[in-house]
Parts: structure tokens; sequence; C-alpha cells
């Protein structure tokens, strides 16, 4: 048998902790990350695009794990392995191959899951976070190859279903086990992880989170004075934060009734949000790993520098540049960055118009109104962020009639200018603020009386006024500004 | 050395039934496997090249293609050996 894969890293600076992690709380993550973008599967020609197709309608001998069928390994599928292990800082292995890990499971057509053991493709690396306490280095172990198993239905839930039915379109795909070091100390940390990997594998164009299994999770996790338990089957970061949030609550308990948190797995419920012991009979080291034979081994660290070149600019790298070439806040670069689609998306608006305007309109309102859509920023044309930009420019709408635009074109479409027309929102200045003000200090003796009094508050009661009598289209701060004049 | 136990343990992963009468047959055969690799333990290998894989081969890829080398299977196809299926699904029994 051999030891439990490589585990020595080279050791990396994590800076002087404030986070004080009151609970010894360590969590390591293992992210299953489908290569979605290839054409086909790992080890053979079928096609990768059968999400919205019948079961088991792109298989074939080999997916299948029909006798004498032979895998051969996708060229772009090792190429993408190697360009996820330099985004996250590893080192590419000069030989890497393949191992047999051999254990029945429906899933499995072969009875064991083509993977990798002690030669992964890449390994020692780390990615930066948010962590709890400013910035977190969390190593990476190693990022290994391998196939995907089928797809499981069952009927009702899992420990209670009769049977199993099975779908091996998914089997075969190519996966990349992303193996971090148990250095995540809160639900909170291990989220945030997630969301900068799936953040990395979107710019590296070599997945799309959007597909369903695009990314799955098992989690480790043990608190001071309790064994780990390995938590399966989480398929979303929120569930990853919801499982382990349970988790640490499950075990303080077990911990403070006296009890033993004892070394086990265990499946996460995703709809009634607990995790639910597993009572597995196969232990860890009982999958007998051999060399896979009919896959030959491969020497491919020669190509690292060359794909190393072809690397698009990362988040990290991106956010820094949006600060000094745009002169944006840090917080900005940080949200538009978060998103490669919306990192583009603000890039081209601020080709054409005022840099830091389109960071505070795209990061603080229109991220914030599709957000509370559930929508993406597909959702949202670059020209008519443009347009509100230019209308605010020119003076010619409020604030308040940029948000009212930006949510009726979300909400009904149309065009910037039409819902301008329609809504009447062209702002309204000298004269027609000037009446409305007269009318304002008319109408209100009382808080005319306040005000000059000394009581500045007064003012915001008039500023009201005017807005309500422009119908919000007048600029409040103008407003302000002709009140006191008037009002001497 | 292989005792009765570790057999049986053996046996259940691989999902083999095994009589008494097997496990009494079974259990010196492995034995003498193990002695054997024992033996080999026993050679200097000081400075040799360890054997990673049995075929002095390496990088041999496929083209990100559909379709090549083989033809996907009809969903018909796929099914055709399978002792019990439902709606387009493998059907097997419950796990655990
Ligand atoms: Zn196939």
């Amino acid at each position: 048998m051999f030891d439990e894969p490589n585990k020595n890293n080279p050791p990396f600076s994590k800076g002087s902790s404030k986070y004080e992690n009151p609970d010894s709380v360590m969590i390591g993550l293992e992210v299953h990350v489908q290569l979605n973008k290839l054409k086909t599967k790992v080890f053979c020609g079928c096609t990768t695009d059968y999400h919205n197709d019948p079961p088991n309608s792109h298989v074939c001998p080999v997916c299948l794990g029909l006798p004498g069928a032979l895998p051969v390994i996708n060229k772009r599928a090792v190429e993408a392995a190697i360009k996820v292990g330099l985004a996250l800082n590893c080192k590419i292995e000069e030989h890497t191959q393949f191992y047999r890990k051999n254990y029945y499971y429906p899933d499995l057509p072969k009875g064991f899951q083509i993977t990798q053991y002690d030669f992964p493709i890449s390994s020692g690396g780390y990615i930066t976070i948010e962590g709890e306490d400013g910035e977190h280095r969390v190593g990476i172990t190693r990022a290994h190859m391998e196939e995907d198993p089928g797809r499981l239905v069952h009927e009702g839930t899992i420990d209670k279903s009769k049977y199993t039915l099975i779908d091996y379109n998914r089997s075969g795909m190519a996966l990349l086990e992303v193996v971090s070091e148990p250095d995540l100390r809160s639900p909170k940390e291990a989220r945030r992880y997630l969301d900068k990997l799936r953040n990395i594998l979107e710019y590296l164009d070599v997945f799309d989170g959007n597909l369903e299994g695009a990314l799955r999770v098992d989690a480790n996790i043990s608190i001071m004075g309790g064994q780990r338990a390995e938590i399966k089957n989480i398929s979303s970061h929120k569930g990853a934060e919801r499982a382990l949030l349970y988790e640490i609550v499950r075990q303080k308990n077990v911990l403070r009734r006296g009890g033993i948190v004892v070394l086990e797995t265990r499946h996460f419920d995703e709809a009634r949000e607990i995790t639910m012991s597993m009572r597995s009979k196969e232990e860890a080291h009982d999958y007998r790993y051999f060399p896979e034979p009919d896959l030959v081994p491969l020497k491919i660290s020669g190509w690292a520098p060359a794909i190393k070149e072809t690397l698009p600019e990362l988040p990290d790298a991106r956010r820094m540049r949006f600060v000094e070439q745009y002169g944006i806040t840090d917080d900005h670069a940080k949200a538009l960055t978060s998103e490669l689609k919306l990192a583009i998306f603000y890039e081209d608006v601020a080709k054409k118009a005022d840099p830091k305007t389109a960071a505070v309109w795209i990061c603080d309102v229109l991220k914030g109104e599709l957000n509370y859509r559930v929508l993406t920023i597909d959702s949202f044309r670059k020209e008519h962020m443009l347009s509100v930009i230019g209308l605010l420019a020119s003076k010619k709408i409020t604030e308040d009639g940029a948000v009212d635009i930006i949510r009726t074109l979300l909400d009904k479409g149309g065009s910037p200018d039409e819902i301008v027309a329609e809504k009447g929102l062209l702002k309204v200045e000298g004269d027609i603020v000037s009446t409305a003000v007269d009318e304002a200090i008319k109408e209100n003796p009382q808080a005319v009386a306040d005000y000059r009094a000394g009581k500045e508050k007064a003012l915001n009661s008039l500023v009201g006024a005017v807005m309500k009598k422009t119908k919000g289209r007048a600029d409040a701060r103008a407003a302000r500004e002709v009140l006191m004049g008037k009002l001497g | 050395m292989i005792a009765k136990k570790d057999l049986e343990h053996m046996a259940w992963l691989s999902r083999l039934e095994l009589s008494d009468n097997d496990k009494e047959k079974y259990t010196p055969k492995l034995n003498s496997v193990l002695d054997y690799f024992g033996e080999l333990d026993r050679v200097d290998t000081e400075g040799v090249e360890p054997t990673y894989h049995v075929l002095a081969l390496s990088n041999v890829f496929r083209e990100d293609e559909v379709n090549m080398p083989g033809k996907s299977l009809t969903q018909d196809e796929a099914l055709s050996n399978a002792p019990k299926k439902q709606d387009g699904f493998f059907k097997a029994p419950r796990m655990m």
C-alpha cells in the first residue's frame, strides 16, 4: 500500500494573524471541478454537451466501462489542468500518471475510478482570499485529474429510496480535484475560497459554473477536541457554508454533552440543510490504488512555460490594474473583478465614460438591482449604462431618475431615452425650480420660521416639498442651494 | 501473513462470495504470493530508477474532437445489455 498522497508542500508565509478562531475550526475543501468547456470527455470522444439531453444518450464503450474498451486522454484536458495548476501557483510535476481507485458503487461503471494518486499533475500552490482578518493564504495541496462518475437519481431521499437510477452521460467528464490544506478557519472563509476558486476558473475559460454539477465540494472539518468529519455532496458555495455551520454546531453539541466526535463521513442533505452519518464500511485506504495500465504516464512539465504565457490576467492582477488605471477604490475594483463578465462589462463602459462614475453606478446601483432580481450582468446592455451615465454627466436627469431608468430597463425593457420621455424624467432647472422653491416657502411658514430660528433640519422638509412639486425631477442639492439663497 | 479475516475483508471489497472451503484453499495461496514479494524485497535496488508503469511509453493523447476515436452509442444500444432499466436510466438496487 502507498502512503497518503504527497502532503509535503513548500511552506508559505501566512502573515500575522489577528483572528482568534475560538473553536479552533479547521476546514479543508476538496473541490471537484468539471472541465466542461472541453468539447469531449476526458478519455473518450463523447460530447460534454449533454445537459439538456435524455439519460444515457452520450455514452460509449469507454465511459460505460464495457469490456475491452481503452481510454485515451484528451490533450486539451491536460492543457486545461496545467492552466489551472499554474493559476493556483502550483508546481507542474515532471512525471504524472493515473491510478485506479477501486470501489463498487453504481455511478462507477468499471468498478474503479481513473484518478491520480502519488503523482498528481500539480501540487503545492495557494489561493489568496479575503479572510476573517484580512488577506489570507490558503494552501493548495494538489490539483489532480480524474474522471467524473455517472449521475445517480434516487426516488425520494437517499436514505429511503428503494432503488437507484443511473445516467452515465456525466460519466467520464474531465474533473480536476482541487484539494486545499486545512487552512480555512470558518464557514465564511470556506465560501470565500469557493467564490475565489470559481472566479479564477472562469477567468481561465476552462469552466462554466452555471451548468448543473459543474462544481461539487467535499469538506473536512474539525473543531478543538474532536476528530474530523468529511461532509460529502455539497453542490454550491452557499451549501458549503450552511453545511459547515450546521456541522460546527453539531460537533460542539456532541462535545458539550461529553461525547466524542468520531472520524466519519457524513452526507449533506441540501433540502433539509443537515448532515447525516453515512456509516460507510469502506475505509479510505481500502481503495487499493494501483497504476492504470491502460494509460501511459505523462511528461508534460515542459508545456508549462508556453501555457503560462497564454494565461489571462487573473482576478487579483486585474483588480490592482483597475485601481491604478481607472483610479477607482479597491472595494469597487474587488466587486467588479469578482465576476469575469462584470469586469469586462465595466472595462467596456469605462473606456467610453468617466471610469469612476461608471464604477459607482455599476457596483453601487446596477449590481444591487441585478442581485435583487436574481439576474446576471447579461441582462443589462453596456450601451444602456453608457446612456445613463451620459444623461447624468450632461445633467439631464437626476440620480433618482437614473436609478428609475435602470430599474425600468430591468423590469420592462426599452431604452433610456424612451424611459426618460415616457416618465418625464428630464431634470428641471432654473425657473421651474425657482418657482417650486417660492411655493414651498409660501406653503410651509412653520418650517421657514424654524429654519430662521436656527433649526437646520427644517430645511430638509422644505427640500422635500420642492422635490414633491417637481415630481423628483429637481436636483436635491441645487434645490437646497436655491432655498438657502432665498431664505437668506 | 494473511489471516482468514483479511481474506474475508478482501473478498467483501471485491464483492466475492467465498465458501468456507474456498477460504481454506485461498488463504495459503495468497500467503505464498506474499512470500514471493518478500523475496523480491530482498533484491538490492540501490540506485535503480523505480518502474512507475509497465509500458516504457509516455504522452499518448487524443485531440478534443467529438466522436473521435470512437462514436457514442444510442440510448437503446447503451441499455441493450442492462438487466433492469427505466425511462432511459439503468436501474440498480439502492445502495447503503
Ligand atoms: Zn464515452
